[in-house]
């Protein structure tokens, strides 16, 4: 059996004073082996409360309902979100599933070498390869591993990083805006990192607002509104004609495009209006989106239509 | 025209800069692009009057910039606004959105002016700190906070990097609809060739390349 981890109706929610944040509603999608699939959105759509919840790391004044079934190898399946913290301290993160974190720079200490905290995490996770060889393996100089953070440019860093992801030997990579920030070339480099790492034979859960980044890696392409999935496709689908409004609208602001905004403003994930959630900055919007649209594809009552050459 | 001539900036032993020279001419967009660590933020810094180099001269409007840590270049620092590629790091935490972007009246003494519907900050956002909104939200607010004064010359330095493509759409719209109202110059510093060609080609401005 190919190993999967399947995401079915997740939910979160966050206690606040006097509101609840609905940060993930009802969301739905599954990521193979082999396979890039790139969560993408605006900011503070709900996209890295998904990782955290996958991994176990939301606060305590979160509520997780729904399932996430990793099935690895001949491990018996696990539900992430059923599972207990000591299961997932002790089996998962890092050895299942590895996190290779926004801004690289900010996750290293910065008064330890990249040596220190390399072989640091794989004593913790008791694998007996060398520091050294793990770093060449992430394309990084072992050279450069005696040096401190600051004086690793950010594309070293980011290596760093990833062979710290790579410690424990993960079968799902979760990389959280690993390029935010960073330039071009940059960017091009941790992608081409991170297909190689599909195409070993792993998974990896993209999570990035930059759609030109995820056109370069990813497999499929599951776009978040307002805590909502609201469509999913096949990358090449996707690019040539996304059929959900809002993602054809985010997909028109970039440069090479027609780099118009799509108007209005998101809303406040303490505040979802009722229906379709997209409807007030809709074109396409009538009295049917008052009603949630069915979970699927394209989670929407008009999506585009376009003639895709097969 | 905001102009700076044979600028050297080192950084400790680490020279960034060697006699580099940039004009931004008002009423256009200037882009400014080249690979990281060639030295595009540096530049950004002595430009908007925020770093004093080691040798070199910069002129706003025909007056030579001397005198760099006293109250006289106020007026010549208030010509040029700078925005930031990281929100995060160039706002006060402890001030709501609001304070953020009325910060450079009450520096003034100036009468504060409402900015930013301009912006797309809603009053529900604006009585907020920076760690309850996201980078965009905050960029926003940056964004009002250097129209604040109106400019002469507005430096974006990889303003949109951390930005989803809708509200980097958005953020240089208001740039441009800012640009062709007053007149200003704006210099756009950014590694996206595709972003620079979209950004600068509506006024027909040069584009420099460093490095």
């Amino acid at each position: 059996m190919t190993s999967s981890l399947t995401v079915e109706n997740l939910s979160v929610r966050f206690r606040l004073p006097g509101a609840t944040v609905h940060a993930v509603s009802d969301a739905s999608f599954a990521v193979r082996q082999g396979e890039c699939l790139a969560l993408v959105g605006e900011s503070g759509c709900g996209k890295s409360v998904m990782a955290h919840a996958l991994m176990g790391l939301l606060p305590g004044n979160a509520t997780v309902s729904g399932s996430a079934w990793l099935r690895t190898g001949d491990a018996p399946p696990l539900d992430l979100i059923a599972a207990p913290e000591r299961v997932l301290a002790r089996t998962v993160r890092g050895r299942r599933i590895g996190l290779v974190p926004q801004s690289p720079a900010a996750h290293l200490t910065p008064v330890r070498t990249a040596r220190a905290q390399l072989a640091e995490a794989l004593r913790e996770l008791g694998n007996p390869a060398a520091a050294d060889e793990l770093a060449a393996r992430a394309g990084l100089d072992p050279a450069q591993l005696d040096r401190y953070p600051h004086q690793l440019s950010g594309g070293m860093a980011q290596r760093v990083v990833n062979a710290i992801a790579l410690a424990g030997d993960p079968w799902l990579i979760v990389a959280d805006e690993p390029t935010s920030g960073l330039d071009r070339p940059l960017v091009d480099a941790t992608m081409a990192e991170l297909r190689r790492l599909a195409d070993d034979g792993r998974a990896v859960l993209l999570i990035t607002h930059d759609l030109r980044a995820a056109e370069r890696v990813a497999d499929q392409i599951v776009v978040m509104y307002a805590s909502r999935v609201v469509s999913q496709a096949p990358a090449a689908e996707f690019f040539a004609g996304p059929q959900h409004p809002y993602a054809a609208g985010l997909l028109e602001a970039l440069p090479s495009r027609s780099f118009t905004a799509i108007p209005g403003r998101p809303p406040e994930l303490t505040d979802l209006p009722p229906g379709c959630a997209f409807r007030p900055r809709c074109g396409r919007s009538t009295a049917a989106c008052a009603v949630v649209p069915e979970a699927g594809p394209v989670a929407c009552h008009h999506p585009l239509e376009h003639h895709v050459a097969r | 025209m905001l102009r700076a001539d044979g600028i050297t900036v080192s950084y400790g032993r680490q020279r960034v800069l060697r006699g580099a020279d940039l004009t931004v001419a008002p009423g256009v967009v200037t882009g400014l692009a080249g690979p990281s660590g060639c030295g595009k933020s540096t530049l950004a810094r002595v430009l908007a009057l925020m770093l004093r180099p080691d040798a070199g001269r910069l002129t706003v409007d025909g007056t030579e910039v001397r005198r760099w840590r006293q109250r006289a270049a106020r007026d010549l620092r208030t010509r040029v606004a700078l925005i930031f590629q990281q929100p995060r790091l160039a706002v006060d935490p402890r001030l709501t959105l609001r304070e953020i972007a009325e910060e450079p009246f009450h520096a003034t003494g100036r009468p504060v002016e409402d900015l930013t519907d301009d912006v797309g900050l809603t009053p529900e956002l604006l009585v907020r700190r920076p760690h309850e909104v996201s980078d965009g939200q905050l960029q926003r607010a940056c964004v009002a906070r250097a129209l604040a004064l109106r400019p002469r010359y507005v430096i974006c330095d990889e303003m949109t990097t951390m930005l989803d493509a809708s509200t980097q759409a958005h953020l240089v719209a208001r740039l441009e609809a800012y640009r062709t109202e007053t007149g200003a110059g704006i210099l756009a510093i950014t590694h996206d060739d595709e972003l620079l060609t979209r950004w600068t080609g509506p006024s027909g401005g040069p584009t420099v390349r460093m490095g």
